[in-house]
């Protein structure tokens, strides 16, 4: 997923028609304007609770405003800092409302939520605070529906056609844009308007192909991770020390989850996917290496992928290297047996019990101390 | 008996002269398949192992009665893959193609309801009948045909489990594997409905993952409307939230999507869960004893 950062998100909305605060965006204080009014600037990072955190600060004149920017500068946010500040005008607010845009995994169908309860963690909202409605992807967001949001989030008059214009506008971000989410939390209502005072819009990695515009941030900041990423290797990071080499998101987490039955405690997460290709697993195995595991753990199920592809990737890549670690393989399937020939050949032994060889896995580490 | 396969199953491969197309159609061929045609825009008029060619699924469906489809074409011309094979009137449609925006898949899968084609993935290994048919890429030599109906939302370990089953002198009466994203056709709920009306399925295993809440739909699915054996795995138990774990729909967001509310919500359905993909034979044979 491609999470953008709040300009970004408002620069959609500006596009599709949301109101928003007038703003701009700054990378340093002297690139702040004369301010001849109430503002606020918003560290633009996507780390979330910035303003617990200091990273919105409220100010009235230029010196306050420079010094505000470099207080924000200062905030670790999860060991990430704000290279971008959005200068925005302060909006006087009477209330919060919430709404948002979002896929429903089980009906398989977009959804559209709203609250009163503005401003704080949907996921905080009781469930009988939130309206729910799905949206036919066909049809959209019916007159009815917008009708209906107007009266229950209490919206006055004046400002109801404001209201449906947000919420077209949210779901037309949401479907030309390829959105997962599309959030105005909170949706400031004042005396005369709304606007949206914050942007979340997040983009499907999967449909990037159609927005070439849309630059790929990483949102990990793992250097490993991104690396993988790069090379279609699904690639996690976790907190032990035994590397786990599998193929399958599937089996890659089974491995996983019975090593920490055993008492280990696994640090990488590298599934190898189907591949016919053992230069894939030698550049795998690599960046395996990079992580610096105490064990690594290959746990194969040959079926597209051939158990001989993966033990040639595998050796090939030990030639070269020279892993200070040890290897334990467990090889099962399509040519298990030219597999398990291979890898002897290279002095690697191979279990067939996956239990088995986990257990040796772990008790080489000493029950992942 | 199987469930959505038979000796009728005509099968069009749309994709064929890629390199995963070429390949799986002559493995499924070896598994006894009838693959009627192929289709690739462009390339009419060619053969693939004798297979003909052709440019459009219409044609497949006119001169040789395909009535099933699978899809090896790219993420980003899948969406119209499907829609062709629904308005050719096929209608048991299984996408093999990993990366299918969610986007499309919601509209297809709309689009489906309307025509009445089952979808099954994307991202997804297909379904496998032993000695009547298989439209996937499930590697052949671990089937043997038996009472056993296999779901699952995993490629690798599916097979991983199914050669347990085997091994244990178990067979299979239909496998599928529904697919890791997190927008798919069948569920492990259509699944379990078919499966409870298959004479020859006698016991379920359901093979979850983290993410999403398909488990604990199914688990109350089954507790009103299953009466034959179910048991279960839940992939994912040791995984952290907030990180993908290798498939889309792989992820515990928001509290949402543990392992530990799987769990729970199949052992209040009264479905054991095994701790390890090993240990579901012992669980199977148990669950059918009782």
């Amino acid at each position: 997923m491609v999470k953008l950062l709040e300009y970004e998100g408002k620069d959609f909305f500006k596009k599709y028609g949301i109101p928003v605060p007038s703003g701009y965006v700054v990378k340093s204080v002297n690139e702040i304007q004369p301010i001849n009014f109430a503002m606020v600037i918003k560290a633009q990072v996507l780390t979330g609770g910035r303003g617990k955190r200091g990273g919105i600060l409220k100010v009235s004149n230029l010196p306050e405003a420079r010094k505000a920017l470099d207080k924000i500068s200062t905030i670790n946010f999860d060991g990430h800092y704000a290279k971008q500040y959005l200068v925005e005008s302060a909006v006087n607010v009477v209330k919060e409302l919430y709404i948002s845009i979002t896929l429903d995994r089980s009906k398989r169908l977009p959804i559209l939520m709203a609250s009163t309860e503005g401003g704080m963690e949907i996921e905080n909202v009781p469930d009988e605070k939130i309206l729910k409605y799905y949206i036919n992807p066909f049809i959209g967001v019916s007159l009815y529906i917008k009708r209906e949001l107007a009266k229950e989030l209490k919206i006055d008059k004046k400002m109801v056609g404001t209201l449906y214009a947000i919420v077209d506008g949210l779901w037309n971000i949401f479907k030309n844009e390829d959105a997962e989410l599309v959030e105005i939390n909170p949706l400031g209502v004042t005396e005369e308007t709304l606007v949206a005072m914050d942007a979340k819009v997040v983009i499907e990695d999967d449909a990037l192909f159609r927005h070439k515009n849309i630059e790929k941030v990483d949102e990990t900041f793992d250097e490993l991770e991104a690396k993988a990423r790069e090379k279609s290797i699904a690639f996690v990071k976790l907190d032990g020390n035994i590397g786990v080499i599998a193929n399958g998101a599937g089996l890659t987490m089974a491995t996983l989850d019975t090593l920490t039955l055993w008492g280990g405690k696994p640090g990488v997460f590298l599934d190898l996917g189907g591949t016919d290709d053992p230069a894939k697993v030698t550049e795998a195995f690599e960046l395996m290496c990079d992580a610096e595991p105490n064990v690594v753990f290959v746990n194969i199920f040959g079926g597209v992928t051939r158990c001989d592809t993966v033990a040639t990737g595998l050796v090939n890549a030990i030639k070269n290297i020279k892993p200070k670690f040890p290897i334990v393989a467990r090889i099962r399937g399509f040519h298990e047996v030219e597999g398990r020939d291979i890898l002897k050949k290279a002095g690697i032994s191979s279990f067939l019990d996956m239990k088995e060889a986990a257990k040796n896995v772990v008790d080489m580490v000493g029950g992942g101390a | 008996m199987a469930i959505l396969l038979n000796k009728n199953t005509k099968v069009v491969v749309q994709g064929i002269t890629g390199h995963q197309g070429l390949f799986h159609t002559k493995a499924m061929r070896e598994f006894g398949t009838k693959i009627v045609a192929g289709v690739t825009p462009g390339k009419e008029g060619e053969l693939v192992d004798g297979i003909p060619v052709y440019d459009t699924v219409k044609k497949a469906v006119v001169e040789k009665g395909a009535n099933s489809s699978i899809i090896f074409v790219p993420a980003p011309f899948t969406k119209d893959a499907i829609i062709e094979a629904i308005d050719a009137g096929i209608k048991l449609v299984i996408i093999i193609t990993e990366h299918v925006p969610f986007h499309d898949m919601v509209e297809v899968l709309q689009y489906s309801k309307i025509h009445n084609t089952r979808i099954i993935g994307p991202n997804c290994p297909g379904i496998v009948a032993p000695g009547i048919s298989k439209i996937g890429i499930m590697p052949n030599s671990i089937f043997r045909k038996g009472n056993v109906g296999v779901l699952s939302r995993s490629g690798t370990l599916t097979y991983e489990i199914v050669n347990a089953i085997t091994e244990s002198g178990m067979g299979i009466s239909t496998a599928i594997g529904l697919g890791g994203d997190p927008v798919i056709g069948m569920t492990f709920i259509d699944g379990l409905s078919l499966f409870q009306d298959d004479v020859e399925t006698e016991a379920v295993v359901l093979v979850g993952e983290i993410g999403g809440t398909a488990e604990e739909e199914a688990a109350e699915f089954i507790e009103k409307n299953i009466d034959k054996p179910v048991v279960a795995y839940i992939a994912g138990r040791s995984a952290p939230p907030g990180k993908r774990m290798g498939h889309a729909g792989a992820i515990i967001s928001r509290g949402r999507g543990t392992a530990d509310s799987k769990v729970k919500a199949f052992e209040n359905a009264g479905v054991k869960v095994a701790h390890l993909p090993q240990d579901l034979p012992e669980l199977l044979h148990k669950a059918m004893k009782q």
